[in-house]
């Protein structure tokens, strides 16, 4: 199977204090994939790095094809990331901010409306200040924004954080039908039964480093 | 670039007219300098009115840091910076739309702190042409540095004490010639004042240049 992340012996620094300690992880396409682990393990940093948006220190680290080490901007447009506060502005309505970043990342607008309508995205909730949504709200924001973007790996860190039973159920089912259209989903959690669920091979961090389940075979 | 330019312009606008910081607070507060000013140089008019074209760009300065601060406050939320960077967004064209997003809101200033001090200083607004000709490049120059500075400043904790410190030296030369094209213009000598305006367009110019060079380093690294 194509190779979509391999990392091998990776170290990156944050602040100047290494945040990864020689990461070996391969993650191939189509697959669902979580990272789990104690907080502070490095699963952000994980997810971040394959985004393009941590320098890789020392190590190997490729991404869709990409070396990390050289052209991790080749990366980022091709890469969703659902951080745990979703990136977006406080000041704009929901709907402003989906037309923002669909207009910034060259997104077709009927796109954006179709994932605004799935997500619930419309009316009240639309025009409301995103400041002023619910956390859950705030994160079916994010999620519409992702889903619009079609991008071929996807880094979801705490999806589900936030979200009620039925955004939850929501979420799964959209994770479902990105990996059935062709795409990587990359999850780092701490809800072990809900990636279960969904059936995620399961890779466990600590201290900056994957000690079990970082290759194919393991 | 200019798409990009736009479609950021077009953002922190939008942003601006829900909120209204620009026009309720930073407005307000150079233009309660002014005043602050009058209060102190009133008994002495010959002096207030020798030094308006002075008070003028140094009040526009600090509202200046306050609107740069402003512009780069709603960047630092957790993951746009995130956002932006994993967006399609050329660097020169976000940098210009910050910059042209600042710019706008500085020229609302500069009609608001003109208006005070024709009717607070006594100012005459005869030679209004050269006024409006230095203006323009000074408040673009400012905007530029501003938009440039800011970004570098925006991952810092202590970017609102860190921001005038960068900013305001850099800015010093479009004071000075700012200053004297204004002084030109308000004593009825426009002949004057026009190198000053020429040296602010070439300040301008070298601001923006530096903006689109370096925006992107500075973004990735800040």
């Amino acid at each position: 199977m194509t190779s979509v992340i391999h990392l091998r012996d990776v170290v990156a620094l944050l602040g100047g204090f290494p945040a990864l300690t020689g990461v070996d992880l391969d993650v191939s396409a189509g697959e669902l994939v979580a990272l789990v682990g104690a907080n502070g393990a490095g699963k952000t940093t994980v997810l971040r790095l394959c985004a393009g948006l941590v320098p890789v220190a020392s190590g190997t680290a490729q991404v869709l094809g990409e070396d990390l080490g050289r052209n991790a901007r080749a990366v980022r447009s091709r890469v969703g990331l659902l951080g745990p506060s979703g990136g977006l502005y406080d000041e704009l309505t929901a709907s402003d901010n989906l037309r923002f970043f669909a207009r910034a990342s060259r997104v077709d607008l009927t796109d954006v409306e179709r994932a605004a309508e799935r997500f619930g995205i419309t009316g009240r909730i639309g025009a409301t200040p995103v400041g002023r949504l619910s956390t859950g709200q705030r994160r079916r924001v994010a999620l519409a924004s992702l889903v619009a973007r079609r991008a071929e790996l996807w880094l979801l860190d705490e999806p589900h954080a936030g979200l009620d039973a039925e955004g939850r159920d929501l979420l799964d089912s959209v994770v479902r039908s990105a990996v059935a259209a062709g795409a990587t989903v990359v999850i780092a959690s701490h809800d072990l039964d809900r990636t279960e669920g969904l059936g995620c091979r399961h890779v466990t961090l600590a201290g900056g480093s994957v000690t079990h389940g970082g290759d194919h075979a393991a | 670039m200019l798409r990009d330019a736009w479609l950021v312009a077009g953002k922190d606008l939008r942003m601006e007219v829900r909120t209204r910081v620009g026009l309720g607070q930073v407005v307000p507060f150079a233009v309660l300098v002014l005043v602050l000013f009058g209060f102190a140089l009133d008994p002495d008019r010959g002096i207030l009115e020798a030094a308006t074209p002075g008070l003028f760009w140094v009040t526009v300065l600090f509202a200046a840091v306050l609107g740069v601060q402003r512009a780069y406050a709603v960047e630092s939320a957790e993951g746009v910076r995130d956002a932006l960077r994993l967006s399609s967004l050329s660097a020169p064209g976000v940098f210009l739309g910050k910059t042209l997003a600042i710019a706008v809101q500085l020229v609302a200033v500069e009609v608001a702190l003109g208006v005070g001090v024709v009717i607070l200083y006594g100012a005459d607004p005869g030679g209004w042409v050269l006024l409006v000709g230095s203006a323009l490049p000074a408040t673009a120059g400012i905007a530029a540095a501003g938009s440039l500075y800011g970004v570098l400043a925006v991952g810092l904790r202590v970017r609102e004490t860190l921001l005038p410190l960068l900013l305001l030296p850099v800015l010093a030369p479009v004071l000075l010639a700012a200053t004297r094209a204004f002084e030109a213009a308000l004593d009825g000598s426009p002949a004057d004042g026009w190198p000053w305006a020429g040296l602010l367009a070439l300040f301008a110019v070298v601001y923006v240049g530096c903006g689109i060079g370096l925006y992107g380093t500075v973004l990735e690294e800040s």
